[in-house]
C-alpha cells in the first residue's frame, strides 16, 4: 500500500489524497462536530474502464474515475448514513457530516444497532496487478481485437474491462484497514444465424486473460450449437459449466446462507445438517489465491475463510454485524455498502473441485444436457429456492456420454438447493474458472457439475 | 455548470472528436427503509461530476470524472477522445447521427410538495408505523421504504445544444411476508416495486400506506392456506394493472429498444425477436393493443423535457391497432435504421454513457373494467401484483408469477389461489387480448429499478397500464 497521504494517480490525473487520508479527515470533522458520536467511514477510489463490442466492433468504450465516501454515525444508538461522490472539498465534506449527524439526532434509538467493528487486523491479502490498474484503452481494445479474431469470422459481442481500486476503512473504535485490488473481465459471445456460444472469465491480471482463445472457444460453441432442434421439456440430467454453476450458488447465498434470511425463517439452511451431496463443499474465501477483492467489508470487519458447506454438511451462514448480533454469532465480513436491506452477501465464493475433466463428466451421462449458462433467473419462493430461467449461449443433448446434437434453449423451474441434495451430484469437475458476477457479487471460483435431475418446464415454443 | 459541460465538449473537439456532448450533473438521493417497526437504513447521498461522449470516425469514447471543476471537465473531454481513438482499433461501419435541431431551454418536473422539505422524522415514522401494523396483523416480516431523488443536469453538445433540467422523483413501497411450513407468501402495496413518479411527496401521501398495511398482512396470511393455482394448459387469464405494467415493460418495452434490435446488447441483455424489415406490417397483438412511448406524461416516472442527447420529449407510437409501428431509439441507432431520433436515450448519472432506455411505455386504455372482465368470464384465473419475472434473450418466451390469484367460475371470483404463474410466447399472448380496462382503471406505474448495460445502469421508467384479459394461456407452472 501507499505509505504517504497521496495515492498513485492515473496517467494524466492530478495527485489526489489517498483513501486512508480522506477517511481520517472525515473522522476528524465528525469528532469536531460531535465528539461522542460513533462513526465509521468507507472510502473507495480508483478507475473503472470497460470496452464493449457488438456486431464485431467496439460500440461503447467507457471509463470513469471513482471517488466515493460513505459515512455512518450513531449518536447513543440513533443511526444514519450519508454518502458523497465527487470532490472532497471543505464544503462537501461538512455537508456529508452534517447530513448524517442531523438525521441521526432526530431518530429514535435503533434497538438492534450492533455497534462499531472493533480494531482487528485483516488477513494479509492483496489481489493486485499494477498493469491492470492503469491499463490504457488501447490495451482493452487489443483484447477485443483478439477475441473477434479468435471467433474466426463469426459475429461477436461482449466486453473487456479493467478495474483498479483502493479502499480504506476507519472508525472511531480504532479500526483502521486499507487494501487495493484489480479485476479484469473478458466476456463475449460468437454468433451464427441460429446459435450463440458464450464465455465469461475474470482474472486479477488483464494480461492473464487469453482473449484470443476465449474468442475461439465462443466460436466453437456457436458453430457446434448451430441449427438446434426442439427437445421435449421434462427432467434431465445436466452437466452445468462454471458460468451456470455460479448462478445456482448466488441464489443459495442470497436466499439461504444469509443470516438475515435465517433469522426471518425464510432460509432453507440448517446448520449441522447434511443438506447437500457429500461431493459439495462451498466456502466464502477472499484469501484463496485465485480470488479477487479486499479482505474486509463495508463495516470494517476482516474477511476470513468461512466454510459454508463441508462435504455436504451446512456448517455456517454469512453475517453482517447486525444479523450476527441477533443470532449470537460473529460477523463474517459480509456487509456491502448500503446493503442493509439485503443482509449478508458473498463476494468470493469458492466451490471445491472434484477429479474429473469436462469430457469425463459428459462420459458419465447416459442422456442429459450440457448447459453453458443460464439467463434471466428469478426466484419464485425464497424458502424453497425454486427458480425459473432459461438456458443460453449453448445447450446440447448428450447421449451415451457424447454430445449428440444442439437443442433450442429451454425454460426450467427448479429448486436450486434440491438440485444439490444428497445423491443428486453425480460428478464435480477438477478445473475451476473465476467467473465474474453480472451484478455486485464479486467473482466465484467454481468447477463444472454433473447433476442427476433438472426440471425443464418449457421449450422455445412455450 | 453549463460552462463545465461546454468546456468538456471543447476539450474533446480539440483532441480530435468530430462530435461531442457532455452532461454536468448534481444529484442527491435519500433512501429510508424500515423493517418490523425499526428503521434499518437511512441514507442520504450526493453526487456531482461530468460525463463526456466523443465520436472519432465511427467510434465512441466516454469518460467521467467525479468532480465539477473546469480542469476536471477538460480532462474528461480529452480522455473521452483518447478512448474513442482506441475504439478505432476495432472499427465499425460508418456512423451518423439522426438530425436534431440545436436546442436551448430549461425544463422542470412538477413538484407540489418538495420531498426534501418533509422531515426525515415524519418519513421514518410513517415507515416504522406501517411495518409495525403489518407485524401486528400477522406478517413475519414487514418492510417499507421510501426513496427521493433530485437531479439537475446541464447538457451541451458540439452542435450547439445547451439545455438544463431539474427532475424531482419520489415514491414508496411496503410488503408483508409470512413464513409457513416450507413456504413463504408475500403481499405488496401498491405493487412489488411500489409506486414512483416525477412528482413530489404528495404522491406518497396519496398512496395512503397506513390504510393498506393491515389488509396486505392479512392477505399474506390467507395465502398460506389457499389452494395452489391449478396447472392448466390453456385458460382465460385476467391480469390486474400492476402485473400488466410488468408485462408491458418486459415483453414490449425491452423488445422495441432499437439497440437490442440492432444487436448492441446481444451479449448481455439480449436481442429482440423483432426484425426492422417488418416494422409497419408485423402483427404484435390484437386490435385492442395500442402502445405509445411518451416522455411528456405529467408525473410519470419516465418523463423529462429532453433526453440525454438533447432531443425534445415527444410521444412515439410503438404498436397501433395491434401492428408494430415504432421503436425506442437514440440519434445513432435511429440513423442506422433510417428513422427520426426517438428521444429515448438516457444515462444513469454523470458517470454512465447515455443509452436507449424506456420512457413511459404503456397501453392506451380500452373500454372495459376489471369487474366487467370477471363477470364476462365463465372459467379462468385472475392474477395481480408481480412476484417473479423471467423472459428469454429475444423477449419472446416469458414466465411470470404473481402474489395472488383467484379462480373465476361463472363470472364470479371463487377460490383464492396462491403461487399463480403463467407462461406464453409474446405475440401469441398479446394476440389473445380480448378485453382491456378503461381510463378509470389506467395507472401510470413507475419502475425505479430497470437494469441494463455494461457497466450496469439503473433506469427509471413509466408504464401506463390497465387490467386486461387474455385467452388460451398456460397457468400454474411449478418446480
Amino acid at each position: 500500500m501507499t505509505a504517504t497521504n497521496e495515492r498513485t494517480a492515473a496517467p494524466g490525473e492530478a495527485t489526489v489524497l489517498a483513501p486512508e487520508a480522506i477517511a481520517e479527515r472525515v473522522l476528524e470533522v465528525v469528532r469536531g462536530k460531535a465528539g461522542d458520536a460513533e462513526a465509521e467511514v468507507l472510502v473507495r477510489t480508483g478507475r473503472s474502464a470497460l470496452t464493449r463490442f457488438a456486431n464485431s466492433f467496439v460500440h461503447q468504450n467507457v471509463a470513469e474515475d471513482v471517488s466515493s465516501v460513505r459515512l455512518r454515525v450513531a449518536l447513543d444508538g440513533r443511526v444514519a448514513a450519508s454518502a458523497l461522490e465527487g470532490s472532497i472539498g471543505g464544503e462537501a465534506l461538512a455537508r456529508l457530516v452534517d447530513d448524517a449527524l442531523e438525521t441521526a439526532r432526530v431518530r429514535p434509538v435503533d434497538p438492534d444497532w450492533p455497534g462499531l467493528a472493533p480494531a482487528d487486523p485483516a488477513p494479509a491479502v492483496e489481489h493486485w496487478d499494477e498493469a491492470t490498474a492503469f491499463a490504457a484503452p488501447s490495451e482493452r481494445a487489443r483484447h477485443v481485437r483478439s477475441f473477434v479474431d479468435g471467433a474466426d469470422g463469426l459475429e461477436t459481442a461482449g466486453f473487456c474491462s479493467s478495474d483498479g481500486f483502493e479502499v480504506a476503512f476507519a472508525n472511531s473504535a480504532g479500526q483502521r484497514l486499507a487494501g487495493r485490488g484489480t479485476l479484469a473481465i473478458q466476456q463475449g459471445i460468437a454468433r451464427t444465424s441460429t446459435s450463440d456460444g458464450g464465455v465469461r472469465l475474470a482474472d486479477v491480471s488483464l494480461a492473464a486473460l487469453d482473449s484470443g482463445d476465449l474468442g475461439r472457444i465462443a466460436g466453437e460453441k456457436a458453430r457446434t450449437s448451430a441449427a438446434p432442434t426442439d427437445l421435449e421439456p421434462g427432467r434431465y440430467q445436466v452437466v452445468l459449466e462454471p458460468a451456470a454453476v455460479v448462478d445456482l450458488l448466488h441464489f443459495l447465498f442470497i436466499y439461504g446462507f444469509n443470516g438475515r434470511a435465517v433469522e426471518e425463517g425464510q432460509s432453507f439452511a440448517r446448520v449441522s445438517e447434511a443438506q447437500f451431496d457429500p461431493a459439495i463443499s462451498i466456502r466464502e474465501d477472499v484469501t484463496d489465491p485465485g480470488q479477487m477483492g479486499v479482505p474486509f467489508d463495508a463495516e470494517g470487519t476482516p474477511k476470513r475463510r468461512v466454510d459454508v458447506v463441508a462435504k455436504g454438511v451446512t456448517e455456517a451462514v454469512l453475517h453482517t454485524r447486525r444479523t450476527a448480533a441477533k443470532a449470537g454469532a460473529k460477523s463474517t465480513g459480509s456487509a456491502v455498502p448500503g446493503g442493509d436491506d439485503f443482509g449478508a452477501l458473498p463476494e468470493n465464493i469458492v466451490l471445491g473441485p472434484g477429479d474429473r475433466s469436462i469430457d469425463e463428466l459428459l462420459a458419465g451421462m447416459d442422456r442429459g444436457l450440457l448447459v453453458t449458462e443460464f439467463h434471466y433467473t428469478r426466484i419464485l419462493d425464497p424458502r424453497t429456492t425454486v427458480v425459473t430461467g432459461l438456458t443460453r449461449n449453448g445447450v446440447w443433448l448428450v447421449e451415451n456420454g457424447r454430445i449428440s446434437r444442439p437443442v433450442k434453449n429451454l425454460r426450467f423451474t427448479q429448486s436450486y438447493h434440491e438440485a444439490l441434495a444428497p445423491g443428486a451430484v453425480l460428478g464435480v469437475g477438477r478445473d475451476r474458472s473465476l467467473v465474474p458476477a453480472e451484478w455486485e457479487l464479486g467473482a466465484s471460483l467454481v468447477p463444472a457439475l454433473h447433476l442427476a435431475s433438472w426440471n425443464f418446464t418449457g421449450g422455445a415454443r412455450g | 455548470m453549463d460552462d463545465l459541460a461546454t468546456a468538456a465538449v471543447e476539450a474533446a473537439l480539440n483532441a480530435g472528436a468530430r462530435y461531442a456532448d457532455a452532461r454536468a450533473m448534481e444529484s442527491r438521493a435519500e433512501g429510508i427503509a424500515a423493517r418490523n417497526g425499526v428503521i434499518e437504513s437511512l441514507e442520504r447521498s450526493e453526487r456531482a461530476g461530468v460525463g463526456v461522449r466523443a465520436l472519432i470516425g465511427s467510434s465512441w469514447g466516454f469518460f467521467a470524472v467525479p468532480e465539477a471543476s473546469p480542469a476536471a471537465a477538460r480532462r474528461a473531454g480529452e480522455t473521452a477522445a483518447e478512448i474513442a481513438r482506441a475504439s478505432t482499433l476495432v472499427p465499425g461501419p460508418p456512423l451518423e447521427l439522426a438530425p436534431v435541431p440545436a436546442q436551448t431551454g430549461s425544463w422542470s418536473s412538477r413538484c407540489d410538495e418538495d420531498p426534501w422539505s418533509v422531515s426525515v422524522d415524519e418519513k421514518a415514522s410513517l415507515l416504522e408505523s406501517v411495518t409495525r401494523t403489518m407485524q401486528e396483523h400477522g406478517a413475519t416480516v414487514g418492510l417499507a421504504s421510501s426513496h427521493v431523488w433530485d437531479t439537475r443536469k446541464w447538457l451541451a453538445t458540439s452542435e450547439g445544444t445547451h439545455v438544463d433540467q431539474h427532475i424531482a422523483e419520489c415514491g414508496a413501497e411496503m410488503n408483508a411476508t409470512v413464513v409457513g411450513e416450507g413456504e413463504t407468501q408475500r403481499r405488496s402495496y401498491p405493487g412489488i416495486r411500489g409506486q414512483y413518479g416525477t412528482r413530489g411527496w404528495e404522491l406518497v401521501r396519496e398512496l395512503d400506506l397506513p390504510s393498506n398495511a393491515a389488509r396486505i398482512a392479512e392477505e399474506a396470511v390467507q395465502l398460506l392456506s389457499a389452494d395452489p393455482c391449478p396447472a392448466l394448459d390453456a385458460t382465460t387469464l385476467i391480469l390486474g394493472s400492476e402485473q400488466m405494467a410488468l408485462q408491458i415493460h418486459e415483453s414490449v418495452g425491452h423488445a422495441v429498444e432499437l439497440d437490442r434490435i440492432l444487436g448492441w446488447e446481444a451479449a448481455f441483455a439480449g436481442t429482440s425477436w423483432l426484425d426492422l424489415t417488418q416494422m409497419g406490417s408485423l402483427r404484435f397483438g390484437s386490435e385492442l393493443m395500442n402502445i405509445t412511448a411518451d416522455a411528456t406524461l405529467p408525473g410519470a416516472l419516465g418523463s423529462f423535457g429532453y433526453d440525454d442527447e438533447g432531443t425534445p420529449a415527444h410521444p412515439v407510437d410503438i404498436v397501433r391497432d395491434g401492428i408494430w409501428v415504432g421503436v425506442l431509439s437514440g440519434r445513432d441507432s435511429a440513423a442506422l435504421a433510417g428513422i427520426p431520433a426517438g428521444g429515448a436515450v438516457r444515462g444513469d448519472g454523470y458517470d454512465r454513457i447515455p443509452m436507449v432506455r424506456m420512457t413511459n411505455v404503456g397501453l392506451i386504455p380500452g373500454n372495459d373494467t376489471l369487474e366487467g372482465m370477471v363477470q364476462a368470464t365463465d372459467d379462468g384465473v385472475l392474477m395481480d401484483t408481480n412476484r417473479s419475472w423471467s423472459i428469454d434473450d429475444k423477449r419472446l418466451n416469458f414466465q411470470f408469477g404473481c402474489e395472488m390469484g383467484w379462480e373465476i367460475k361463472g363470472g364470479k371470483r371463487t377460490r383464492l389461489l396462491k403461487n399463480p404463474t403463467y407462461t406464453a410466447i409474446s405475440p401469441r399472448f398479446w394476440g389473445s387480448m380480448d378485453m382491456l380496462g378503461n381510463r378509470d382503471e389506467w395507472t401510470f406505474w413507475g419502475t425505479p429499478n430497470c437494469g441494463k448495460g455494461q457497466p450496469g445502469q439503473v433506469g427509471h421508467t413509466g408504464h401506463p397500464a390497465a387490467p386486461a384479459r387474455f385467452q388460451g394461456i398456460r397457468v400454474g407452472v411449478r418446480g
